[in-house]
């Protein structure tokens, strides 16, 4: 039952971004992306990390995502002669191209079974010895306030720099549109 | 835990082996790759970016619910606020990017080329 | 605290997915299997009455709605990042409360600077 249930979000995560790779049309492959990132909030939950599936929709879904879907949207070339062709009755499409695949595509192969042997072949000697289970969001929040409160303050500083960067550079944009 | 037969998640999950979790994190990072190499607009050179993050995230979580160990996850959640930063960013200057030349092909930012 | 979840502890949140999906695939099949299809110039338009419809709706918007999704999606974080300090507020005590304090501190920073620069001013 739980292999069915783990099968089923594993297909829809690889089958996504497999969706993502072959659609040509830019908006589509957004919408695919959000299935993608649905699924492996799912198997988030399944590997028994609630608080960070939880974080995987807010943040990806719900921030990601949006953010992703604006960009298309600012970044698409409305083309004046597919106005009438047959391209104006599927408005839709935002379409991009394809470069050459089969190399790519050997490469990837390679690259699978160079990371798969690898990671399977690790040995964790902590492995073994198995500590009670005790990851929730207490246990989360309590290292995140003590032990990683370094890391938790940079986090809070890089957040700074993007948000001065990212207004920088939007709001740059904007006064040479507007001249 | 209660003293009853049931299992809670932590143990039905170990029912599924590690090695499911490796394979799918595996081919994620690598369709991620096949996207970063094949396609020309630069959003979905992005979203590919995404897609490996979220391998790096699966195999984390993977290993930290398997070890019982919370301290992967509490790295996941770093990589999740740096993402996010990143994404901000990124699209920034993508957008910046057509507001100049008109186009997100990354065939034409040739000019960074050695 | 029990930290343990039961399988039978996400039963609500399948039976509303499947509610859910089940609400919209037949929904879906009844409205294209038993309603009409005709087909007029006023009836595809996307409002019935209002102002008249200008382009389609892929048109390049302007900058400052992604500026605003930019901002939301770092306050995002920041808030997704409360979650976990907020569960064990009073375990952490003084020492937590100083930390984020620092932290939030760091990201109003930010909020002063986006509010100087009138990003957020709609003209």
């Amino acid at each position: 039952m739980l292999n069915l249930i783990f099968y089923a979000f594993a297909a829809l995560t690889l089958g996504g971004s497999l969706a993502v790779l072959i659609t040509r049309n830019v908006m589509y492959s957004a919408f695919f992306l959000l299935l993608s990132l649905i699924g492996v909030a799912a198997l988030f939950v399944l590997a028994s990390a609630d608080l960070l599936a939880v974080a995987q929709v807010m943040i990806y879904v719900g921030g990601v995502l949006v953010l992703v879907i604006f960009g298309v949207m600012l970044t698409h070339k409305p083309k004046p002669e597919t106005t009438t062709g047959p391209q104006a009755a599927r408005p839709n499409y935002i379409l991009t191209q394809h470069r050459a695949w089969l190399w790519p595509l050997l490469v990837a192969a390679g690259l699978f079974t160079a990371f798969y042997s690898l990671i399977s072949r690790i040995h964790f000697s902590l492995f073994e010895h198995r500590a009670p289970f005790q990851t929730s969001v207490d246990t989360i929040g309590k290292q995140l306030m003590t032990e990683y409160i370094i890391p938790f303050e940079i986090a809070g500083i890089l957040l700074l720099a993007a948000l001065v960067g990212a207004t920088y550079l939007s709001s740059q944009g904007d006064r040479t549109n507007n001249q | 835990m209660q003293p009853t037969q049931q299992v809670s998640i932590p143990e039905l999950i170990q029912q599924v082996p590690l090695n499911y979790y490796l394979i799918v994190s595996t081919a994620l990072f690598v369709i991620g790759i096949i996207g970063v190499l094949t396609r020309r607009n630069a959003i979905i050179i992005f979203m590919s970016i995404e897609l490996m993050l979220n391998a790096v995230n699966l195999l984390l979580i993977a290993f930290s619910s398997y070890r019982s160990d919370s301290a992967g996850q509490v790295f996941v959640f770093f990589i999740m606020a740096v993402a996010a930063a990143e994404v901000a960013v990124g699209l920034a200057i993508i957008v910046m990017i057509y507001r100049n030349i008109r186009s997100i092909d990354v065939g034409l930012l040739n000019k960074l080329k050695w | 605290m029990n930290a343990s979840y039961l399988p039978s502890d996400y039963l609500p949140v399948l039976i509303q997915l499947g509610l859910a999906l089940g609400f919209i695939i037949t929904t879906m099949i009844v409205t294209h299997s038993i309603g009409p299809k005709r087909k007029s110039q006023k009836k595809d338009d996307p409002f019935e009455c209002g102002i008249p419809v200008e382009g389609d709706a892929r048109t390049p918007i302007s900058i400052k709605y992604f500026l605003i999704a930019i901002l939301f999606v770092l306050f995002d974080v920041e808030v997704i990042f409360l979650y976990p300090w907020a569960v064990n507020f009073k375990g952490l005590g003084v020492t937590g409360f100083i930390e984020m304090v620092l932290f939030m501190g760091l990201l109003l920073a930010g909020f002063y600077y986006i509010i100087r620069k009138g990003v957020l001013k709609w003209e």
